[in-house]
């Protein structure tokens, strides 16, 4: 039985037909629609799709500069920049993300916020096979066990980039600064172009004043990735115009001095090279490790550092801001001298203290048994109160801050140190504004010898010591000396702005400078025996602050006054004092006496500079790297 | 060329003695050209798809010789053997998509695959392309043609019941293929053009119930990205995204071949499976696709012929059916790449990497050749 055969009729076959026609033509329609789709894609539309392809597989990407380094004075290394590994993650690539974190922990040590800074990131949109960075800064000996591991981790990878390395950090942190990952506040403020490839920022000190030019000007290059974000060939470069390399003042050896005299102690060094204003040493100490804050450092290690009771974060020589106690007495006598409140010859009785008015209140000399008749000099070797009282008074307050304010006290004078306080030079508005007190006379006894409301920072004594030394020719602090390469210094250094400061008999400088001198080396001067065996002559003065008001008459004894409770010690200088190489401001905190702590320091940095470190550089070759640059 | 010589072909047994030759071992020499061409082309492609992957390739080329003796084996079984066994197997492939959803394996959320000892694992709904339309075809020229409202009815029946089993699997594209494949053989049949109205009124209806109460979330998801990709440019929307941009970016003349860049830096997914169209408008662009449709649609003419030359109700609806379900392969595929219908998992036929559909084509190109090739003189 053939199926079918008896009712294959021509009706059927007809009809057959007629539907095969039907599909034929709705078979040709919907293919030229098809090709009318690809038309519309290919032909009308080909500029947009060639665009997106582009745009798809070529990546404009920014080249960051390396950052300028920073030498010291002698062309020593203090600021460079070293590959850093850190270990990212591809999402996509990665089999089991959970299972893959737990295993890397295992193996490397991987803090807890980190991996979830890294599920934050995970979470956020991106693009297919980004990298997401996981551990930042690994060691070389957990990238060694990441290369033994690498193949139970598809999708994990060891990158590295360059960041910042301070060589000498605990020396040097304080003095440059130093640089950070780039928060949200910088963001806002830097040029998101030229930062383009940048994760990091200077923060403080030097990092940050010139952190345009050690910068640099980004580079781009055009890419070709795949669709894993995989470069496969560079198709066009413009480099990166890397940051000016910085030669600081700085000398590293006096620095490490300074931190080395004042070790185990509280305190701050500046040390000026005067001629120049250039900042030769920079010391607050305690210092702390920079380089734990470039790539982020940990919240404990934070905490401690924060919470150190001996505040290694803050910066003393810029920021601490003390009264200046005696040292403020060769600026005092320079006020009294031009001023005509006194001269060489006037000779003033100390009784041991010194009264506004019969019966009044004993402004005590540090001496309770009063040194008679003083003048001028010897007031100033035996650091005596009651000569500066008095002419402290007769000055007033308006005279004593104009002559203060000309030694660049109650300002930053400096020219490129970042961060400096003004310190606090008041006056009688002042006092009326902050206090709602008038200025009472009492006030200027405190001020005469640097006590009362006056504070000054570790800087701006050593500033206002280099004017002395310079004989009233200003010259700013300042800590760039060159920029290598073919750009000039005059180019990023802020210009001076101060005016010398010119005295009626000129000769008053050469005055107080040898009143000074008889602190170092007279008979009964403070810091004479800091002064002896010295070959050279140097110009001085001693200086205690109060850390805590005393009432009036009250004995205390060292020993029961706990040892944070203690003066501080101070001491200002120069040497040698008739062409001076270096002035020093020395704060010893809680040190006691300024004679007894602080004057030896600074001797031990004048015989460095001017003694030891020649004497190194001739005997011993001390190699360069760019000779032709020292002098 | 070919289209003239293609229409009026005439009948094989007038022809000579290569015509003889080809008769007796049951091929069809021009279709069989067209495969090959067709094939060979395929493996050039899906060379740069694959990303100069050789291996690939090779697989592809055991799979085709496999898909071509399959094709073999089809031919030389006369027409009447399918409709002689087609309610069997159709029950056979009944029993396997009920057991694929009670004890079927697979991946991606999906049961697509029968695992039975001793047997290479097996995908029911793949034969069910094939079947059902053997089933339609079987049992619609039992009666006269056009068919009765009521034989309608239960052929759309026999059609739906398969459709919906495989919906569940969840395999969308192969559902719509074996639905397709049935109802072409109820259309061809004769149902009026009243019902054919009623039909689509009835689709147009249903669709936004299917929306609520058939389709899985991602089956929506797909419908809304095509719709608009860049709502999702780096999920779902990805794929369509850069597939327009393949085809887009290929321009007339394309970027040649192994040079388009969309599909070799890997931003082109699934370049040498369901997203191999994108890759040869890429390279060989426009005059690319347009030789690629004209060569299918020469298939199509070629088998339609066919069809229309056939000598029973059976081998015509069936031949018909086939022809329609390979174009339906082709418009739905290129139509998903390039953006204008959903994502759904259909392979450009011959081209696209890939067993079990090629050698279920290449089958249904067997039954083809062999209702074209084996004839009764029983009319001039």
């Amino acid at each position: 039985m053939a199926w079918g055969e008896f009712k294959d009729t021509a009706a059927e076959r007809r009809l057959f037909q007629r539907r095969a026609v039907v599909m034929l033509v709705l078979v040709l329609l919907m293919m030229i629609g098809l090709l009318a789709r690809m038309y519309q894609l290919q032909i009308v539309e080909h500029e947009i799709y060639t665009t997106l392809s582009d745009k798809n597989r070529v990546q404009v990407q920014s080249v960051p500069p390396p950052r300028g380094l920073v030498y010291d004075r002698n062309n020593l290394l203090l600021a460079e920049n070293r590959p850093v590994f850190s270990l990212t993650l591809v999402p996509e690539r990665v089999a089991g993300m959970e299972a893959t974190l737990a295993r890397l922990s295992e193996i490397l040590d991987i803090a807890e916020e980190d991996i979830e800074r890294f599920k934050r990131r995970l979470r956020e949109p991106r693009r297919p096979f980004q990298e997401i960075p996981l551990s930042y800064d690994l060691g070389e000996e957990e990238i060694a066990r990441m290369a033994v591991h690498r193949h139970e981790f598809p999708g994990v990878e060891v990158r590295a980039e360059l960041v910042r390395y301070y060589p000498h950090s605990e020396l040097t942190a304080h003095a440059l600064g130093f640089v950070g990952r780039i928060n949200r506040e910088e963001l806002q403020r830097i040029d998101p172009v030229n930062y383009a490839g940048t994760n990091y920022i200077g923060k403080s000190g030097i990092e940050r004043f010139y952190e345009q030019v050690l910068h640099g000007t980004v580079g781009y290059q055009h890419v070709e990735t795949n669709a894993r974000g995989r470069i496969l060939r560079v198709l066009e470069r413009v480099n990166p115009v890397p940051g000016e390399d910085l030669q600081l003042h700085l000398d590293l050896r006096l620095q490490r001095k300074a931190y080395q005299l004042l070790e185990g102690r509280r305190g701050a060094i500046v040390a000026i090279e005067p001629e120049t204003g250039g900042i030769l040493a920079l010391a607050s100490v305690p210092g702390f490790d920079a380089n734990k804050f470039v790539t982020g450092i940990s919240v404990e290690d934070y905490r401690n550092l924060s919470t150190d009771i001996d505040k290694p974060l803050f910066n003393r020589a810029l920021r601490g801001q003390y009264p200046p106690g005696s040292t403020i007495k060769p600026m005092m006598a320079i006020a009294a001298l031009d001023s005509g409140v006194t001269n060489r010859e006037r000779r003033i009785w100390d009784p041991g203290y010194f009264q506004l008015r019969e019966g009044g209140r004993r402004f005590r000399n540090w001496n309770r048994s009063g040194d008679g008749w003083v003048d001028l000099k010897y007031s100033m070797a035996r650091s005596n109160d009651v000569y500066f009282y008095e002419v402290g008074v007769e000055m007033g307050v308006s005279v004593m801050s104009e002559y203060l304010a000309h030694f660049g006290f109650g300002e930053d004078a400096t020219l490129d140190v970042s961060g400096a306080l003004s310190g606090l030079l008041p006056t009688a508005d002042w006092k009326r504004a902050a206090r709602n007190e008038p200025w009472y006379p009492g006030d200027s006894v405190n001020m005469s010898i640097g006590q009362g409301f006056m504070l000054a920072t570790p800087l701006q004594l050593a500033t206002a010591t280099t004017l002395i030394a310079n004989r009233g020719v200003w010259v700013e602090p300042r800590l760039l000396k060159d920029i290598r390469g073919d750009r000039s210094v005059d180019e990023f250094l802020p210009s001076e702005t101060h005016e010398p400061l010119i005295l009626k008999n000129p000769d008053d400088w050469e005055y107080v400078v040898d009143t000074m001198e008889e602190v170092m080396h007279g008979a009964r001067g403070t810091a004479r025996s800091s002064g002896q065996g010295a070959s050279y002559r140097m110009a001085g003065k001693t200086g205690t602050a109060q850390v805590f008001s005393l009432a009036e008459d009250e004995e205390y004894d060292e020993e029961q006054v706990r040892e944070r409770l203690r003066d501080h010690a101070l001491f200002v200088g120069f040497a040698p004092s008739d062409n001076p190489k270096i002035a020093v401001a020395v704060i010893v905190e809680n040190g006691g006496g300024g004679s007894s702590t602080a004057a030896p320091v600074a001797r031990a940095l004048f015989d460095a500079w001017l003694e030891e470190l020649p004497a190194t550089e001739q005997s011993s070759v001390i190699s360069q790297v760019n000779p032709e640059e020292g002098r | 060329m070919a289209l003239g010589s293609l229409l009026n072909n005439p009948a094989n047994h007038h022809l000579g003695r290569s015509r003889g030759f080809w008769s007796a071992i049951h091929l069809d020499p021009l279709l069989l050209l067209m495969l090959l061409l067709l094939m060979g082309g395929g493996l050039f492609v899906l060379y740069s798809g694959a990303d100069r992957n050789i291996e690939v390739v090779k697989a592809q080329g055991i799979r085709f010789g496999v898909a071509l003796v399959v094709m073999f084996v089809f031919a030389q079984l006369d027409p009447a053997v399918f409709r002689r066994w087609a309610p069997w197997l159709y029950a056979a492939g009944m029993v396997g998509l009920v057991a694929v959803l009670l004890v079927g394996v697979g991946a991606k959320g999906a049961q697509r695959w029968l695992a039975i000892p001793g047997l290479p694992r097996f995908q029911p709904s793949e034969f069910m392309k094939l079947v059902v339309p053997m089933m339609a075809a079987w049992y619609l020229s039992r009666h006269f043609l056009p068919p009765r409202l009521s034989h309608v009815a239960v052929g759309l029946i026999l059609v739906l019941v398969p459709m919906a089993l495989i919906v569940q699997q969840p395999d969308l594209g192969t559902s719509l293929l074996v639905g397709m494949a049935g109802i072409f053989v109820v259309f061809f049949a004769g149902m009026s053009w009243k019902l054919i109205s009623a039909f689509f009124a009835l689709v147009s209806v249903s669709a936004p119930m299917m929306w609520f109460f058939v389709m899985r979330d991602y089956q929506k998801q797909r419908v809304l990205t095509l719709l608009d990709p860049q709502s999702d440019p780096l999920g779902a929307g990805w794929n369509i995204i850069q597939s327009k941009t393949a085809i887009g970016s290929g321009g007339m003349d394309g970027k040649g071949w192994l040079q388009g860049t969309q599909s070799h830096l890997e931003f082109l997914p699934e370049s040498h499976t369901d997203f191999i169209v994108a890759v040869l408008a890429e390279e060989f662009g426009f005059i690319g696709m347009l030789l690629l449709m004209t060569l299918y649609f020469l298939i199509i003419l070629r088998c339609l012929y066919i069809a229309v030359t056939a000598q029973d109700s059976f081998s015509r609806l069936l031949a018909g059916a086939l022809t329609m379900t390979f174009f339906i392969y082709v418009f739905v595929n290129v139509g998903m790449v390039s953006g204008l219908l959903p994502v759904v998992g259909v392979p450009l036929p011959l081209v696209s990497y890939g067993g079990t559909s090629g050698v279920t084509l290449m089958a249904a190109f067997g039954v083809l050749m062999s209702i074209h090739t084996h004839r009764r003189m029983i009319s001039a």
